[in-house]
Parts: C-alpha cells; structure tokens; sequence
C-alpha cells in the first residue's frame, strides 16, 4: 500500500566521487518541481578526494520534503540511500529504526569491507535487514547493463550509478520524471548526456522490474502560492541577492574574494551569472580582498567582500579603515566551525561576537543575519541599502548550512524590490559634512570639482582634514555611531515569527536555526504549549521594540549554535533570566531534540 | 595648472630637510607638465613618513592601510579604469609589510606608476631597521647591526615580472621628474625607486651616490640603445661574465664598439643590472616591455562574455509555474 504520510527525510550517502551532492540536487529540483516543500542539508568531508571506501571520505547530502511548509531538513531519515558499506556505518544511526535503508550491495563486498576496516566475517547488512526494511540492489550491474552499448570503462560505467539511483527514486516518489529528465539534459551534453539519460531511465524502470512497488511513496502537492519558481541556494541567493543591488540601486559592484570553504561559492555563482554591473576579482588574500572593495567603493562603485571567519579576521583592519572612511562596503561571513581551520564545512554561528567587536577602536557597523536561502536575497539588498544609503560598512552573517542547503523559491516581481538611493556625490558639500541623518556625501573619483583626501587619520568634521584635536574625536567617534544607529529608522516592524505577545514563553533565535526553533516552536504549540519564537534579523543595531516585545514574556530563551553569544548581548539588556540552548557540533539542530530541550527549560 | 597650484593647503608635515619634500615638489612640476588632470588623478598611499603626499595634493587621495595600497589602487582601477591612478609608497611599506601586494600588483600589471621612496629605514616609527637597510646598520631596533640581507626592490619586481623598473634619487630633481614621467607614460604597473634620505633616522645612507664627489665612482646612468659609459673620464663600461656583472675598461679607449649597449627589452641583462646592489649602482630605465593590462582584460572578457539582466538571472536555469 502506498504509505500517504506527508513528510519525508532523505538522506544519501556515498563517496566523495559517487556524486552524492549531484544526485541531492537533482533529487531536490525534481522534488520542488513536482509540488513538494524542500530544505536540504549538504555534510561534506573537509578533503576533495579522501581515499576510497573509508569512512572519512563519505559525503552526505539530507533533505526533508513534504506536501505542506517545511523549514528544516529534518532529523533522523526515513530512507537512508548508501553506496557503500562506509556510507551506512557512519549514517546507520541515523535511520528511523524500521525506516528504508536502499544499499547497492557492490559496495558491501569483501574489499569495501575492508576498506571501512570492518572484521572480514562482519556482514553490516545482515544486521540492517533485522532493524530496517532493507533494499538491496547491485547498482554498479544495473548501470553497467543499462550503458553495455556505449563501450565505457568501469570507472565512467561508476560514474553513472548515481543517475541509476536518480531513476529509482524519482520512481518511488511519483517524481515528474520528464522534468528530472529535461533537468539533466540542460546540465549535460554531449556522450555523458546521453549516458545519464540511458542511466537514468534504466533507474526508473527499476522499481516496477524489481518489484519495489510496496516501497512507493505518492507525496500530494504542497499548495504553494502562484509564481514562477525554482531552487535557490544560500550562495545563490547572496549572488543573485547582489545582481538585485545594482539593478535596484543603478550603481555598478565590485566583488573582490579569496578563496576560502565556504564563502568561495558566491564568487563561483557571480562569475556564473555574469551580472549586468558586477565586476569580480580574485584578490591574493583576504586582506587586499576588503581593501580593493574599499578602493572601489571610494570610485563609486559598490564594494562587496566575502569570507568565513578566520578570513573576515585578516579582514579586520580594512573595516576599521571603511569605518573611519564612512565608505559603502558590503561583507559577508559565510560561518563555519572555529576557531581557525576548525570544521571548515560544517555550521556554527560562533562569529557573532566577532562581527559585533572584532574591530580596533570604536568601530561600530550593522550587522544582519540570513536566515535561510531565499532569505539571503533579501539581507542583500538591506545590506546595500543601508551601506549606501548611511554611508557605512555592513556586515552580513551567514553560515555553511545556508550556503549549501536549498529551497524552492518563489522568483520576486522586480518591481516589488527594496529600493535603494545612494548617497549622493553632492560637491556643495565638504567631504565630512554631514546631512541631517549624520551621512557625508558619496563624492567618487572623477567627479568634477570633487577632489578630496580620505585616509584612516581622524578628520576635521566637515573638511575631513586631518586633526588629532580631543573634542573633534570625541564628536566624530559619537557621529560615527549616531549614524549607524539612525538605519533602525528603515527598519520593518518588529514581528513575532509564531505565537503571540500573549504567549509564556519566548524562543529567540538568529540566522540559520530559523527551521529547526520554527518547528520545534509549532511541534509544543500544537501540543498546547504557549510559546512563541522570534528570530533576529538585525543583530546591530538591536530592533528598537525589542526590549519592549522580549519584557512581555514570562519566559526567555535563546537558542543559537554557539556557547552562548547572543544571549550575552540580551542578557546586558533585560532584566529578566535568560536561558541559553547551545550547540557546536558542526550540525543542525534536530528539530525534535529542540523540542524536548524547549519543553524541559519551560518546565524547570 | 601650476605646480603650486597642485599643493593643497595642509601644513607638511615632514621632518625639515627630509628628501621626501622633494619628491612632492617635483611631483607636482610633473603634473603641470603633464597636465594632470585633478579630477581625475588619484594618489593610493600605505602607511608611513612617504604615504602622507596625498594630503598635500591636491586631487583625489586616499591615504590607507600600512602595505595595502596595490590592493586599494586596484580597486580603484577596476571600478574606474580611466583613473590616472598613482601609487606611493615606502620601504617598510611595499617591500616589508605589503610584500605581498605589491608583487601581486606588478604580475597582473595594473596601470600605476608607483613611487617606492627607499630609504632604507623605518622612519615615522622613529627609526628601526627595515627590509632594506644594509647588513650590519645600527638602528634603534638593531643596535649591534642588522643581521637581515638587504631585498633590493627592482630584482623583486624583476622576479615578478614586472613590466617596468627604474630609480632615481631625489636630490636628482631633473632625473626623477623624467622617471615620475616615464614611468606615468607606461602602459601597466611602473615600478620607480627613489633612493630618499632620511635625514633624522638614516642621514647619509646614500651619499656616495648622490654627493657630486663621489657620484661619478658609485653611478651610472642607463639610456635604452645608448652605451653604457662609467667614470669620470666615461672610459669603462660593464660586461657580462658568468652572470655576474664587471667593469671593463675600453680598449682601445673611446672604442665604443666594445660598450654594453643597454637595452631595455632585454630581461637578462636588465636583471644583471637590478642585481647591482654593491658600491656601484645604475640610474634611469632598467627594464620595460608591454603586456596586457589587468584591469583592461577584465573589462574586454566582461564584454566578450556579456553581461546578463537582473530578470534573466533570476529565471536562468530550471523554473517552473505553479
């Protein structure tokens, strides 16, 4: 019988060379496009290529699709796809017990046995059929029957396992097949087209042959609002995010990057789109990356600048100088484990207190968090607003979770776009002379009669001149600060996420742990619990009716993926207790965890 | 415009007597003869006693971070190509803490003339060794003498290729406004020395090549196509032995057939000539070719490739109706 429950955790696993992230990307598109929410969850090794069949080396990719709004990817799977014997033992655990564990036996044999340094005699499978419902299928003989007229090696024949698997679970999830199909004749071409085609249809038959029919699953529509839509990653969403700055503020971009997991993506996808106004550039370090965006910006162009924590350190010094330049920049933390090389692909939001204070001098900047993928859209063009419109550096929070994890999007109407009006290059001003909201003009290189100097000395206010004079300093470190705090004015009302100001207790959260606080949230709500989340966009300066909604609750908590950074920052300003759920293993909160942790800290 | 015209009213504020004032004084006779255009001339200065000119000038400036100023003028470059971007910089600076920069800036050969002031010491940190003081100096951070070897900045550039190297000194106005215009001529990053006395920290450090007694015996001067002549009487010249540079006297004297003719195109040559760091040093153009222009590519392949509209973007790829 066709089960009809309307959510489903995925998770595939296999090689670093079996395609894993591919096969979830496509299994995905495929998804969204047949009607289903999806959110993923990308969980790659740190290596490009570790050696084969060893546990180290396995690549992981989950995603949760259901036929109503999901906000995470899920906790433990209801269906655990492994390619080898590696893959299952590092994932066995988390497998629903009695879930579907799909296993291509060729990776089960004596040899990828031993290359998991399994006992010779110990067959994994054999315990996984008493605890799961196992489907066991050589892959690697399928795909090879299915290409037997294209004259390839067993390495390309390999290569295609993954599309075989595509197949079978397009099949075994009623996924429009012809789409998956179109969907990767526009990926390929040439001979590998045509293999993955062959490979992916022989996948598609494989269910009804093997007689997998008890294991289909027919997922309803999830009734999404009309529009045009497609998938959106974090990366995506920054890039494109970008492209959406210069068409809305007609002012051309600079995005100058180093390579760095897990930020160099968004150089990856701007040099992809090639986007009318935006220019990129590999600079040699981190540190020329944020000053070339800040000498673009001085010419009048937006400079925008990327990294992941130990890179926005090196970064540190150029923002004090944006800072004292009153210069436009954008900068963006894609977060990972730290500190230092730490866990460069896995999440962890542990550079708050850096974005916040990780300057010299009083070097205040507004700092805001993404959310989740199609959110980073909009933080881009409320970053550039603010940059350009207050004449300040921005700091933008991201973390490798949202970087990688996707979500179907609805693609926004342009004219509904944030509006963005650069400060202009008004000469009838002196350099340092501020309007009422406290902002210098914008005077780039090349304007006429506009020649001036900048330089990291304090100035004179007004003619930006040099002056080392006491109260001078005093009155431009409070300006600097004035005019930061004056962006509250643009912002949008504050907004509880779920719940009501009638609620007991509050869950408060920032950037990516938005799904998991949001479904653990509406988990206890429909249990009878009153509690509402609120999830912080504008980490500095603070919402102004923040202290307002957070006095409304009995209760307070925070939860966020650090040993406690946030809710210090809260903690400094209400009265109130406080409680603090951490986590920094390199994961996800699992939304069911949260709950039980949420229902104790309500009960103590 | 007149030279003075190009002074700002700001008070400068280097020690008196510093060779730096006359690098800013024949900056600006450069610019009336060129005509510099303030508008849009901008000076990307670091960090140190040479990184203050741009407050003096008058036209575009941006006084930055100490050793990042090639990072900052690219920038510049890349969002106004047209810019007439220069560089200035020092020692410590360029070749010590933004060492890095610079042979970056020089490999993608970003169109800046740059002025490294060289005077071998650090100066607005009051006086401690840099990275090209000689083995053995005393400085306030070195008093038993410098242990470190001296870089010598035009084999640096020479190493990362680039496309034009020269020096000059400033108590030679004439030749350094000729180099500051030689090198603004060049098509890409124009890397110009200025040996540069300081006279409180490192006071004399270059005398030899700049005391009209000694000259003669400790410098000569390169011309590209004309004989390389050295000595009071402009009877020797240089030859090429082993890869190592010697002085040869003519012979038969006034032979001229016989004299290293310099020639700017030729590398190895150019980087024999850089390599001579010892009492006898060259003057003028060392080295120049023609490459392509960092920021010129970047702009020809985003019009070769084409630039995509917001709209498309948005809709590139998979999408679909709902």
């Amino acid at each position: 019988m066709p089960d009809s429950s309307h959510k489903i955790v995925i998770l595939l696993a296999g090689d670093s060379g079996d395609g894993v992230q591919l096969l979830g990307s496509q299994l995905t598109q495929g998804a969204a496009q047949s009607g289903q929410d999806v959110r993923t969850l990308s969980d790659f090794p740190a290596e490009i290529r570790a050696p084969k069949g060893s546990i180290a080396g396995i690549s992981g990719f989950q995603f949760q699709m259901a036929s109503t709004a999901v906000h995470e990817p899920g906790g433990q799977a209801d269906v655990l796809v492994v390619f080898n014997v590696a893959a299952y033992v590092k994932y066995r655990d988390q497998l629903k017990p009695g879930g579907i564990l799909l296993a291509s036996t060729d990776g089960f044999d004596k040899r990828s046995r031993a290359l998991a340094k399994l006992a010779p005699d110990e067959d994994p499978l054999e315990e996984a059929r008493v605890s799961f419902r196992t489907l066991e299928c050589n892959f690697q003989t399928v795909t090879k029957e299915a290409l037997k007229d294209m004259d390839l090696g067993s390495k390309a024949v390999s290569r295609a396992k993954n599309m075989v698997v595509l197949g079978a679970l397009t099949w075994m999830y009623a996924f429009d097949y012809i789409m998956v199909r179109e969907a990767l004749a526009n990926k390929f071409s040439g001979e590998l087209a045509k293999v993955n085609d062959k490979a992916f249809m022989a996948g598609y038959y494989l269910g009804e042959t093997a007689e997998w029919s008890a294991f289909k699953h027919v997922m309803p529509s999830h009734t999404l609002p009309k529009g045009t839509y497609r998938t959106l990653s974090g990366s995506q969403g920054i890039a494109m995010g970008l492209a959406a700055v210069a068409h809305q503020s007609q002012r051309e971009l600079v995005f100058a990057g180093y390579p760095i997991t897990p930020a160099s993506d968004i150089l990856h996808e701007l040099v992809r789109q090639r986007s009318k106004g935006i220019t990129t550039f590999q600079a040699e370090d981190e540190i020329a990356s944020v000053t070339a965006a800040i000498g673009a910006s001085f010419a009048g162009k937006m400079g925008v600048t990327a990294s992941s924590g130990p890179g926005i350190s090196l970064k540190a010094e150029g923002l004090g100088l944006a800072v004292m330049l009153e210069l436009p920049l954008i900068v963006i933390n894609v977060q990972r484990g730290g500190p230092s090389t730490g866990m460069p692909t896995k999440m962890e939001q542990s550079d708050l207190m850096q974005a916040l204070h990780g300057r010299h001098g009083e070097a205040p900047m507004p700092v805001i968090a993404i959310k989740s993928a199609s959110h980073a859209f909009d933080v881009m063009l409320m970053a550039a607003k603010y940059a350009m419109e207050a004449m300040t550096p921005v700091m933008v929070l991201s973390d490798a979770f949202i970087a990688s994890s996707a979500e179907p999007w609805r693609i926004p109407d342009l004219s509904q776009l944030l509006q963005i009006r650069p400060t202009e290059a008004d000469i009838s001003r002196m350099p340092y002379e501020r309007d009422a909201k406290g902002v210098r003009p914008w005077i780039p290189v090349g304007t006429p009669g506009g020649a001036h100097r900048l330089g990291g000395l304090e100035k004179q206010e007004g003619s930006g001149e040099v002056s080392y004079d006491a109260d001078n300093h005093q009155a431009l470190v409070q300006a600097r600060q004035a005019k930061v705090m004056g962006i509250q004015s643009s912002y949008p009302e504050l907004t509880l996420n779920l719940g009501s100001k009638s609620d007991d207790m509050l869950v408060i959260g920032w950037g990516s742990t938005y799904g998991s606080i949001h479904t653990a949230t509406e988990q206890l709500r429909r249990q009878g619990h009153a509690v509402a989340h609120l999830h912080l966009v504008h980490i500095y300066p603070l919402h102004p009716d923040l202290d307002a909604v957070m006095a409304e609750f009995k209760q307070l908590v925070v939860v966020e993926m650090n040993q406690g950074q946030l809710v210090n920052v809260l903690r400094a300003r209400c009265p109130k207790h406080m409680a603090f759920i951490g986590q920094t293993s390199g994961k996800p909160f699992d939304a069911l965890s949260l709950t039980e942790t949420l229902l104790n800290t309500m009960s103590s | 415009m007149k030279a003075k015209d190009y002074l700002t009213d700001q008070d400068v504020r280097w020690c008196p007597g510093c060779g730096d004032y006359s690098v800013l004084k024949q900056l600006t006779e450069v610019f009336e003869a060129i005509g510099a255009d303030p508008d849009n001339t901008v000076l990307i200065s670091g960090i140190g006693c040479s990184s203050r000119l741009p407050y003096y000038i008058n036209t575009y400036g941006l006084h930055g971070l100490h050793g990042r100023a090639p990072a900052i003028a690219t920038g510049v470059k890349l969002a106004s190509p047209d810019a007439d971007v220069w560089l200035v910089t020092g020692d410590g600076d360029a070749l010590s803490i933004g060492g890095n920069h610079l042979i970056h800036l020089l490999r993608r050969n970003v169109n800046v003339p740059i002025l490294l002031f060289n005077n071998e010491v650090y100066g607005l940190t009051k006086g401690q060794y840099s990275p090209t003081s000689q083995p053995g100096q005393h400085s306030r951070s070195s008093p038993l003498g410098s242990i470190d070897q001296a870089l010598n900045p035009l084999t640096l550039a020479m190493g990362a290729n680039a496309s034009f190297i020269a020096r000059s000194m400033d108590r030679s106005p004439a030749h350094l406004r000729e180099m500051m215009i030689a090198a603004k001529a060049h098509h890409g990053s124009a890397l110009l020395e200025i040996y540069q006395n300081c006279n409180v920290f490192n006071d004399g450090a270059f005398e030899r090549f700049s005391n009209k007694q000694h000259t003669i015996d400790h410098t000569f001067h390169v011309e590209h196509g004309k004989p390389i002549l050295i000595g009071k009487d402009q009877d020797k010249t240089l030859q090429l032995v082993q890869g190592q540079v010697e002085v040869i006297k003519l012979s038969p004297a006034g032979d001229l057939s016989q004299a290293w003719t310099h020639d700017i195109h030729d590398p190895i040559k150019a980087y024999a000539l850089a390599r001579m760091a010892g009492d006898l040093r060259p003057f003028g153009i060392i080295y120049q070719c023609e490459r392509p222009v960092h920021e010129q590519e970047v702009h020809r392949a985003m019009a070769e490739q084409g630039q995509q509209s917001l709209e498309v973007i948005l809709h590139a790829g998979r999408i679909w109706e709902v």
